[in-house]
C-alpha cells in the first residue's frame, strides 16, 4: 500500500502539475479555508486526544498554521523566481542564477504532541516548493489523525497530497520506499531509525526531535515575570509535552526560593487550587507516558525533591504542574527529556556554573535565559549551542517565521518556518549559461608554459592574463 | 593507523575545539593563510604527486585543482567577516521590545572524506569551508591516491594547527573505525554505495553528512549556428571529458546525446579535435589504477557493446592507459549506459528530434550536472523546467564548478548538501536563531486562566491587526 501510494504520487507529480504557482496557490488557499472553516473540529480532536485547552489549540495549532499559509502565500511568487548571481569573471562572459526546484514527492511524519500543526506546517512548506507529499499523522493522536484523513482531501489536492494512517508498521512501510525528502518530527530513538533507512535509498532527511530544554534564571530579574514566562512556556505549552518546552530550571542557591515562591503563586493562579480540575490543563497523551512520568517522579531520590504539586489521576490521565528541588543529576528525570509537567530547579552557587552543566548534556532545541545583564547574555550565546537561544522568554521564538526552526546535534538537524520550509523541500539548482564570444584556448591540452601562465594569471584574478585568455592566447595553439 | 590512536586522534581533536581557540575570526584566517602559503610553497611537490597518483599534467592539476583552492581560500579570506556576520530578523511589534536574529556557529568535529581524482581539491576545499566556520576537522585522504594522501598528512599539520586539523590516512576499514565516533557533520565525496555505507553509520549518532557522489552527466548536443560555434562547442566538450582526469570526474560529460542527422559533422570535428588536444599521450591522464582499469576494460569488452566502438578502444595495462574511446549508441541496458562510466569512453547516443533528448535524461537517475549546448531559448527553458540535476549548464561544461557564487552538489542519486562559496561556510555551520526579549511590556493575554475574551484578542494581534486589538481591549469590538 505504501507502495502503490509512492507510486501513485509520483506518477503524479511527473505530469508536472503540482509546479504551477497557481497549483501551489489554490493548495494553500485549500488549507488556510480548512484551518478557518474547522477550527471547531479540529478544536474538538485535540481536545480528544490531549484534552487540550481552545485556547492552545487555536493560539498554538490553528493560528500558526494559517499564519505559516499566509506567509507562504505572500513570499511564493518571490521564492519561486531564480536569483540572479556573479557569475565572476572566470567564466566571462556568462550569467549565473540559482533556480528553486521540488524535490518530487515527500514524506511528512509528525508527531502526537502538536498533532495538527506538525503535520500541516511541514506540508504547507513542502506544496509551496511545489511538491507532491505523504503525511503520515502520528497514531497516538487517533482523533486528529483521522481529521487530517477525512479533511485533507476535501481542501486540497488529492493526486498529490495524500494522507496515510497507522502505527509502526504502516510507517515502516513508507519508510521502506524511494522518497526526495523524509520530514520526520519526534524522538531520538525514531529518528535514528528514519536515517538509516533513509540511507538505502540516499533519501536526504529533516529531523525534528527534542532535548532538555534548560532554562537559567539570574537573580537580577523580577522573579515574578520570569516564573509567568516560564510557567506558559512549560504547562501552558501541552501540560509541557511539547518539544520547546522548558525541562529544568537552573538558578542560584540563593535566588530559588523566591523563584520557587513566584512559581508557586503563578500556578495558583493560572490553574487554581485543584489543577486537576482546570479546563485549561492538558491531560497526558496516554498511559504509557502517564506511567513513564511517575516512574520520574516516584524514583527512590527524587520523590522527597518534590516541593509543590505532584497530584495526579490516572483515570483522568491529568498530573498537576510539579516542582522539584534540586534533585540528583544522574536520577532519570535529570537524564531523559522529560516531556511533561515535572519541573526539576536545579541550583547552583554561580550562575556561570550552569554553563557546564547544560554543555554536558546533549544540545538541546532551545535554551532559555533570564538576566538583566548582558555580559551573561552574550557569554549565554556564544557558551551555548542549541537550535536557538531566547533571552527573556520561552517558546515564543517558533511564532517568528522569519527565525529558523529546528535543532542541532541531538536535538535534530535541518530547519524549517517560513523561507526555511519552503528551502527544506527545494533543491537549489545551479544554472549556468555561457556563448561562444570568447574562446579561452589555454585551457586545452597540448599544455604549454604559456597556456599555464595565463590560466594562473585568471585564476589569481589578474586582468591581463583573462583578457589574453578570452581572446585566444596563446596563438598558435 | 591503530584503533586506539584513531581514538586519541578524534579525542584530540574535540579537545581542541572545546578549548574554544577554532571560535575566533583571527584563528581562522590564520589557517587559511597557512593553506595559501602550504599551496604555494609545496606547489612542486603537490604536482609531482597528482602526477605520481594519477599521471596528472601539472596545467590539469594547477586549473582543476591547486589554482581553485587559492582562489576559494582567498574568497573565503575576503568574505568570511561578512559570513560570521549574525543577521538581523524582523520581529513583530506584539513582542515589542524584542530583537531576533540568526547566528552562525560552528558545528564542532567535522569529518571529510576525500575521492582518489581531484585528491588535493575534494579534501581542501571542504577543509576551507569547514575552517571558515570555526569547526575542527579531521581529513580521511582516499587510499587510492596514496601520494596525495601522504602529501597532506606531512604538510598539513606544518602550515596549519596540527592539533585542530588532522589528515588520517587508511583504507576503507580506517574510514569504518572513524564512523564508530560521534561526528557533528560528515562529508563524503563519492561512490553512492559507499555514501549509502557512510550514511547508514551516521544514523548511530545522529551525525547529520552530507554526500556528493556522482552519477551519468548527460551533454544534450543541439545543431550549432556555425563551423566557428561547432569548433569551440568541441573543444569545450572533449575538455570536458577528457581533460578532467580522463573522464574520472563526478562533472565529466558521461555520454553525449545528439540528433542523428547531426551526428557526421560532430563526429568529424570531435575526432580532429582529439587528435589535436592528445597528440602527446602526456596530456591526458591515467586511470588510477587497475582495478579501474579492468572495470573500464569490461565495459568496452562487453559482446553487446563492442561493436558500437568508433573511434579509439585501444588500452595499454601497463601503463593504465586507455585512448579517448567514443562508441556509438551502445545497447541502452548495457552497463556502459547504465552506470556512471568514469573514465575516457564517451557514448553517443542518436535521437530523431533533439527534444526527445529531455525525455531520455528523464529515465536515468538524477545526474550531478546536465549540459546542453544549443542556441533555443525554449529547449533551455524546457531542460531547467522539465529535467531535475544538482546543475544545469548551458554551452559548456565542468567551468560551473570554479563558480563560487553558485552552489555545488547533487541531488536524488547523485546527492545531498551543497558548497563552494559561501554555501561551504554555511554545511559546515548551524544557524542559531536567537531572539532577546526585554520587561518593558508585559502581556497578560497570554497566559491562563484562558477565556473567550483572550482569544478574541489574540485573533486580532495575530492577523498584526493592531488596531482591531486596541478596540477589542477597549469592549469596542468582540
Amino acid at each position: 500500500m505504501a507502495a502503490a501510494a509512492a507510486e501513485q504520487l509520483r506518477e503524479s507529480f511527473s505530469t508536472g502539475r503540482t509546479r504551477p504557482a497557481a497549483w501551489r496557490e489554490a493548495q494553500l488557499r485549500g488549507v488556510l479555508r480548512m484551518a478557518t472553516e474547522m477550527e471547531t473540529e479540529i478544536c474538538d480532536a485535540l481536545h480528544a486526544d490531549l484534552a487540550k485547552p481552545r485556547t492552545e489549540s487555536y493560539v498554538q495549532e490553528i493560528s500558526q498554521v494559517k499564519s505559516s499559509c499566509k506567509f507562504a502565500l505572500k513570499n511564493l511568487k518571490k521564492w519561486m523566481k531564480p536569483q540572479k548571481v556573479s557569475a565572476g569573471v572566470l567564466t566571462f562572459p556568462s550569467t549565473a542564477r540559482i533556480a528553486a526546484e521540488p524535490l518530487g514527492v515527500v514524506l511528512v511524519i509528525s508527531a502526537w504532541n502538536y498533532p495538527f500543526l506538525l503535520s500541516v506546517d511541514p506540508v504547507i512548506g513542502a506544496i509551496a516548493a511545489g511538491n507532491a507529499v505523504v503525511l503520515k499523522p502520528s497514531e497516538i493522536a487517533p482523533a486528529t489523525s483521522a481529521l487530517l484523513a477525512d479533511l485533507l482531501p476535501r481542501f486540497v489536492d488529492g493526486s498529490c497530497i495524500k494522507v496515510a494512517e497507522g502505527g509502526v508498521p504502516e510507517t515502516t512501510a513508507l519508510l521502506e520506499q524511494k522518497w526526495g525528502k523524509i520530514f520526520y518530527t519526534g524522538n531520538g530513538k525514531v529518528g535514528r531509525i528514519v536515517l538509516s533507512l533513509a540511507a538505502k535509498h540516499l533519501t536526504p532527511v529533516v529531523l525534528e526531535l527534542g532535548g532538555k530544554c534548560p532554562v537559567v534564571v539570574d537573580s537580577n530579574v523580577d522573579a515574578h515575570v520570569a516564573a509567568k514566562r516560564i510557567a506558559v512556556g512549560k504547562w501552558g505549552c501541552n501540560n509541557g509535552q511539547a518539544c520547546v518546552a522548558p525541562d529544568f530550571i537552573i538558578t542560584t542557591n540563593s535566588f530559588a526560593p523566591k523563584l520557587v515562591e513566584s512559581l508557586e503563586k503563578v500556578l495558583l493562579k493560572f490553574y487554581g487550587k485543584d489543577p486537576l480540575q482546570s479546563p485549561d490543563l492538558s491531560q497526558i497523551v496516554n498511559s504509557n507516558h502517564f506511567n513513564r512520568l511517575s516512574r520520574l517522579m516516584d524514583e527512590e531520590m527524587v520523590s522527597d525533591k518534590v516541593v509543590f504539586g505532584g497530584q495526579r489521576d490516572e483515570l483522568q490521565l491529568k498530573i498537576s504542574p510539579t516542582l522539584l528541588l534540586d534533585v540528583p543529576l544522574d536520577s532519570a528525570i535529570m537524564k531523559e527529556e522529560i516531556f511533561g509537567p515535572l519541573l526539576p530547579i536545579i541550583t547552583v552557587d554561580k550562575i556561570h556554573e550552569s554553563f557546564a552543566l547544560i554543555n554536558s548534556m546533549t544540545k538541546p532545541l532551545a535554551a532559555y535565559l533570564f538576566t538583566k545583564d548582558s555580559t551573561l547574555q552574550d557569554q549565554f550565546e556564544n557558551g551555548i549551542s542549541a537550535g536557538a537561544t531566547i533571552i527573556n522568554d520561552t517558546s515564543i521564538h517558533l511564532t517568528n517565521l522569519h527565525l529558523p526552526f529546528g535543532g542541532v546535534g541531538e536535538s535534530g538537524m535541518g530547519a524549517y518556518h517560513g523561507t526555511f520550509s519552503f528551502e527544506a523541500f527545494s533543491h537549489k539548482k545551479a544554472i549556468l549559461a555561457r556563448c561562444f564570444i570568447g574562446e579561452t584556448k589555454a585551457r586545452y591540452p597540448p599544455y604549454t608554459p604559456e597556456k599555464l601562465k595565463i590560466v594562473k594569471g585568471v585564476l589569481k584574478g589578474n586582468l591581463l592574463a583573462m583578457i589574453q585568455a578570452i581572446s585566444g592566447c596563446p596563438r598558435g595553439a | 593507523m591503530a584503533v586506539a590512536e584513531l581514538g586519541e586522534t578524534v579525542s584530540e581533536l574535540r579537545q581542541a575545539y572545546e578549548s574554544g581557540r577554532t571560535r575566533s575570526l583571527a584563528w581562522r584566517q590564520a589557517q587559511l593563510r597557512g593553506l595559501l602559503r602550504l599551496l604555494k610553497e609545496q606547489q612542486e611537490t603537490a604536482f609531482e604527486a597528482l602526477h605520481e597518483d594519477l599521471g596528472k599534467h601539472r596545467a590539469e592539476a594547477y586549473r582543476d585543482e591547486v589554482g581553485l583552492l587559492m582562489k576559494s581560500a582567498n574568497v573565503a579570506l575576503r568574505q568570511l567577516g561578512k559570513w560570521m556576520t549574525p543577521e538581523k530578523v524582523w520581529v513583530p511589534l506584539v513582542a515589542f521590545p524584542a530583537t531576533g536574529q540568526i547566528v552562525p556557529e560552528p558545528l564542532g568535529v567535522i569529518l571529510i572524506f576525500a575521492c582518489w581524482n581531484v585528491p588535493l581539491g575534494l579534501s581542501l576545499e571542504p577543509l576551507i569551508g569547514a575552517i571558515a566556520a570555526g569547526n575542527a576537522v579531521a581529513l580521511k585522504p582516499s587510499e587510492l591516491s596514496p601520494c596525495t594522501a601522504k602529501f597532506l598528512a606531512e604538510n598539513v599539520g606544518k602550515y596549519m594547527d596540527a592539533a585542530a586539523v588532522k589528515v588520517v590516512q587508511g583504507g576503507p576499514e580506517v574510514g569504518e573505525q572513524l564512523m564508530e565516533h560521534r561526528w557533528d557533520k560528515v562529508l563524503f565525496t563519492g561512490s553512492p554505495r559507499v555514501g549509502r555505507a557512510v550514511m547508514a553509520a551516521a544514523s548511530k549518532h545522529l551525525t547529520p553528512v552530507a554526500l556528493e557522489l556522482g552519477g551519468k552527466c548527460p551533454c544534450i548536443f543541439d545543431m550549432m549556428s556555425s563551423a566557428r560555434e561547432l569548433q569551440i562547442a568541441v573543444n569545450r566538450i572533449v575538455g570536458a571529458k577528457w581533460s578532467c582526469c580522463a573522464g574520472q570526474a563526478c562533472l565529466a560529460i558521461d555520454y553525449l546525446l545528439v540528433e542523428e542527422r547531426y551526428l557526421p559533422v560532430l563526429l568529424k570535428v570531435l575526432k580532429s579535435t582529439m587528435k589535436r588536444f592528445f597528440s602527446d599521450a602526456d596530456a591526458m591522464a591515467r586511470i588510477v589504477n587497475a582495478r579501474h582499469f579492468q572495470r573500464l576494460s569490461n565495459l568496452l569488452k562487453d559482446k553487446e557493446v563492442a561493436p558500437s566502438i568508433l573511434h579509439g578502444g585501444s588500452m595499454d595495462a601497463e601503463n593504465l592507459y586507455i585512448e579517448p574511446t567514443i562508441l556509438l549508441n551502445p545497447p541502452l541496458d548495457s552497463a556502459i549506459m547504465t552506470e556512471e562510466i568514469f573514465g575516457p569512453l564517451l557514448p553517443i547516443i542518436t535521437l530523431k528530434k533533439i527534444e526527445d533528448s529531455i525525455a531520455f535524461v528523464r529515465t536515468m537517475p538524477k545526474p550531478l550536472a546536465l549540459y546542453a549546448f544549443t542556441g533555443d531559448a525554449k529547449l533551455r527553458r524546457r531542460i531547467v523546467e522539465e529535467t531535475s540535476s544538482g546543475s544545469v549548464t548551458f554551452n559548456d561544461a565542468v567551468v560551473q564548478y570554479a563558480i563560487d557564487a553558485l552552489p555545488f552538489g547533487g541531488v536524488g542519486q547523485s546527492g545531498s548538501g551543497q558548497y563552494h562559496g559561501k554555501y561551504s561556510f554555511e554545511m559546515f555551520s548551524h544557524k542559531k536563531a536567537v531572539m532577546k526579549r526585554g520587561y518593558l511590556i508585559e502581556l497578560t493575554l497570554r497566559y491562563p486562566p484562558w477565556n473567550e475574551r483572550k482569544i478574541a484578542l489574540m485573533r486580532h494581534l495575530y492577523r498584526f491587526d493592531y488596531f482591531g486589538f486596541v478596540l477589542c481591549f477597549l469592549g469596542l469590538r468582540r
